[in-house]
């Protein structure tokens, strides 16, 4: 056989061994997408309904005589906090359901609405002062979360009596129930009830605790890898900094929590549940994978460009500052995006120093007490009310639109590095 | 002894007869020739670099004088680039990189603590053997040296000095049209020249220039040896080069390195028609072992 006519018989068996190899990688891929598509769908399918609020439709007198006011009395701010609201819907209710009036029944009926409704209603009065007085209003209501459950999702919780049901029924024919926009799930911070309850305090915590966290972590990391990769002399000390550094990367990230909480707080006197505390915390996790990956990059930055900076008569800073690190830039911002959204979605340390704790307020600045998405996730994982598990579902949904955006940006901003040259 | 016969050696051929010095394969030699000269610009004296255990070059010295053209030629590992490197202290950035010996450029010690390698750098400029230029433009490029040094007072003088340095690399015109162009975008010839106009820019007193033209056509290379016939008028020049032709064309003094040795020094015509040593023969003709 002559050498051309080997190399074609080969020439097939390697080409079929490449087919093979492709084959491999794309099921590889295949199957990723196929996991993460489960995780996906099963999220979102739960999440839904959490972006939906069952609101019942109220007919609220506000005559005079039902707020026991003078037609005259001026209507100042205190006057207005003052009313009884929660008496106003009761009678609302009554009349929507005039044939009811044992006193067990007339509870049940009370119960069809949130008990945060009342505040809603007072907002409503207080910025619109020039309703009082009318005969009554029609106003979209709050429903209770398990009257919310039992309408959007037609299952019944052990809490929903049959005469609840009845009242939903009949509020349907009436065409005086339906589901809106869940507005509150976006500006309201943690709550007891779940129809109540928002993100937004736990978004502006993980903000918060992130800002710390970005500020502290990016100087601090670059500075380190800078110093380690280009000036540190090589010597056993730098080697054992190098392995320390590696070790921390590997480090368990509740012990970082055990280390705020022992330096931070108790050692320092830090406020427990605090996004400075917080930020600090994971600044500590996330220095390691940014000094990494930083000095990995600036290791791949080739010695030829260096050595033409340096002959050229620039100093070692020099050449660092305007060539290195720019030239590394990518890469240190890959890692540091990275280690952000490792930050972003870390639960443990932070159980440790007390961001766990039950904050209604939002929290407005890095001082006050806060908690952060992850955490929140866990707590009303663990909550026994059913429509919690939506919230959860739609936390997790928010919470990975945020990783999704951070890693989006990382790789338009090594495109945009990259391209530059 | 038989030597090809090649249409540029017939001057070879009449040596060929006479007795070639053998040098010793030992570590103490002697170099053959006029390494030392009076008044020196650049003056080297028992030079020894060592690569962490691997010594690089052996007990060399050499001077080069004002406004000389020195050719460094010998085979590939020899360690003329580690010679040339260890001129302008560049092998100061090689951690595993050890050099011994005195180096002095006009009467000064190069490697005294009191000398500051930026600044010597700034004198003593390089082009390196495999063009580097920086990942930014042209413009940016050639800019670089004149405004780290602080050469040029308003951005017209730099225009002034980009300009000049571009033209008397042979560049200009290539390029005028683009000079906001990525450097690294251009032909790897065009890329070395930019890197010799980089390096011109900075006016340097001696030019350090590691195979200047290996990647260059003739057209680009015969612009490079004016260049360097030009720049002489100014400034001293070393060049390392594996071209016989231009290290006759373009030097005045050779020095032939062997295994790190410097094996022979001399007028570039005197070393290619009759040179001393058995191995500096070998090598000028084409003959190695
Ligand atoms: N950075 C380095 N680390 C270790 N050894 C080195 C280094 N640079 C050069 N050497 C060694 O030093 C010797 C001389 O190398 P040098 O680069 O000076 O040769 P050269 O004469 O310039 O060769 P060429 O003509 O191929 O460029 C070689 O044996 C090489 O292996
Ligand atoms: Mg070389």
């Amino acid at each position: 056989m002559s050498n051309i006519k080997l190399v074609e018989k080969n020439l097939k068996k390697r080409y079929a061994r490449e087919r093979r190899f492709q084959l491999y990688g794309k099921m590889a891929v295949l199957t990723g997408f196929i996991f993460l598509a489960l995780l996906l769908i099963d999220i979102i399918s739960k999440a839904m309904p959490a972006f939906q609020a069952t609101e019942i439709l109220l007919d609220i007198p506000l005559d005079h005589a039902t707020l026991e006011l003078e037609p005259a009395q001026k209507l100042d701010q205190d006057t207005l906090s003052a009313l009884n609201y929660a008496g106003l819907i009761k009678t609302a209710l009554r009349q929507a359901f005039p044939e009811v009036t044992n006193r067990s029944d007339k509870k049940l009926l009370y119960k069809l609405v949130s008990d945060g409704a009342e505040f809603t209603l007072r907002d409503h009065i207080i910025s619109n002062p020039e309703l009082i007085g009318k005969d009554s209003i029609s106003l979209w209501i709050k429903a209770d979360d398990d009257i919310d459950t039992l309408f959007k999702l037609e299952t019944l919780t052990s809490r929903v009596k049959p005469e609840q049901v009845a009242f939903v029924e009949q509020l349907k024919q009436e065409n005086r129930i339906a589901t809106h926009f869940n507005t509150t799930f976006f500006s309201n911070s943690d709550s007891r009830e779940p129809e109540q309850a928002g993100i937004k305090g736990a978004l502006l915590g993980s903000f918060w605790t992130l800002l710390v966290t970005l500020l502290l972590s990016l100087p601090i990391g670059i500075g380190a890898a800078v110093y380690l990769e280009e000036f540190a002399p090589q010597n056993k000390l730098t080697d054992f900094v190098e392995i320390n550094i590696n070790n921390l990367a590997a480090v368990p990230s509740i012990v970082f929590g055990l280390l705020g909480l022992a330096v931070f707080i108790n050692f320092f006197g830090m406020p427990r549940s605090a996004p400075l505390v917080g930020g600090l915390v994971l600044s500590l996790m996330t220095l390691p994978t940014i000094i990494i990956s930083s000095r990995a990059a600036i290791k791949a930055v080739p010695p030829s460009i260096k050595e033409a900076a340096l002959g050229l008569g620039a100093s070692h800073v020099q050449t660092v500052f305007h060539h290195v690190i720019p030239l590394a830039m990518p890469g240190i911002l890959t890692g540091a995006i990275i280690g952000m959204a490792q930050a972003l979605g870390e639960t443990a340390p932070l159980l440790m120093i007390g961001m766990v704790a039950f904050i209604v307020d939002v929290p407005g600045g890095i001082l006050d007490s806060a908690t952060v998405l992850p955490v929140q996730i866990y707590l009303w994982a663990d909550s026994p009310e059913r429509a919690f598990t939506a919230l959860t579902a739609a936390t997790i949904l928010v919470l990975l639109v945020f990783l999704a955006t951070m890693n989006t940006l990382a790789i338009l901003l090594r495109k945009h590095f990259e391209k530059r040259w | 002894m038989s030597i090809q016969q090649t249409a540029t050696a017939p001057a070879i051929a009449q040596t060929q007869t006479n007795q070639k010095i053998m040098t010793s394969t030992s570590d103490t030699y002697k170099t053959v020739g006029r390494n030392i000269i009076p008044n020196p610009k650049f003056s080297t004296r028992n030079v020894n670099v060592f690569y962490g255990d691997k010594q690089a070059i052996f007990d060399t010295s050499l001077d080069i004088g004002n406004n000389e053209v020195v050719a460094l030629i010998g085979p590939s590992g020899c360690g003329k680039s580690t010679f040339l490197r260890s001129l302008n202290r560049m092998n100061d950035t090689i951690p595993i990189c050890r050099v011994t010996g005195e180096f002095t450029l006009d009467g000064e010690d190069i490697y005294a603590k009191t000398m500051d390698p930026v600044l010597l750098r700034a004198r003593v400029g390089m082009v390196f053997q495999k063009a580097n230029p920086f990942p930014k433009s042209i413009y940016d490029n050639v800019a670089y040296g004149p405004r780290i040094h602080g050469l040029a007072s308003n951005n017209a003088e730099l225009d002034e000095i980009v300009i000049t340095s571009l033209e008397k690399a042979g560049l200009f015109k290539e390029v005028k049209d683009r000079l906001n162009a990525p450097g690294t975008g251009l032909s790897g010839g065009q890329q070395q020249r930019l890197c010799i106009a980089r390096t011109i820019a900075v006016s340097p007193e001696v030019i350090l220039m590691d195979e200047p033209a290996s990647a260059l056509d003739p057209i680009a290379t015969a612009i490079i040896e004016e260049l360097i016939d030009e720049l002489r008028e100014n400034f001293t020049i070393v060049i390392v080069t594996h071209s016989m032709q231009q290290a006759a064309r373009v030097s005045q003094r050779t020095a032939y390195f062997h295994l790190g040795k410097l094996i022979e020094v001399g007028k570039t015509s005197q070393i290619f028609t009759n040179p001393r040593c058995e191995l500096t023969e070998n090598y000028i003709t084409g003959k190695f072992g």
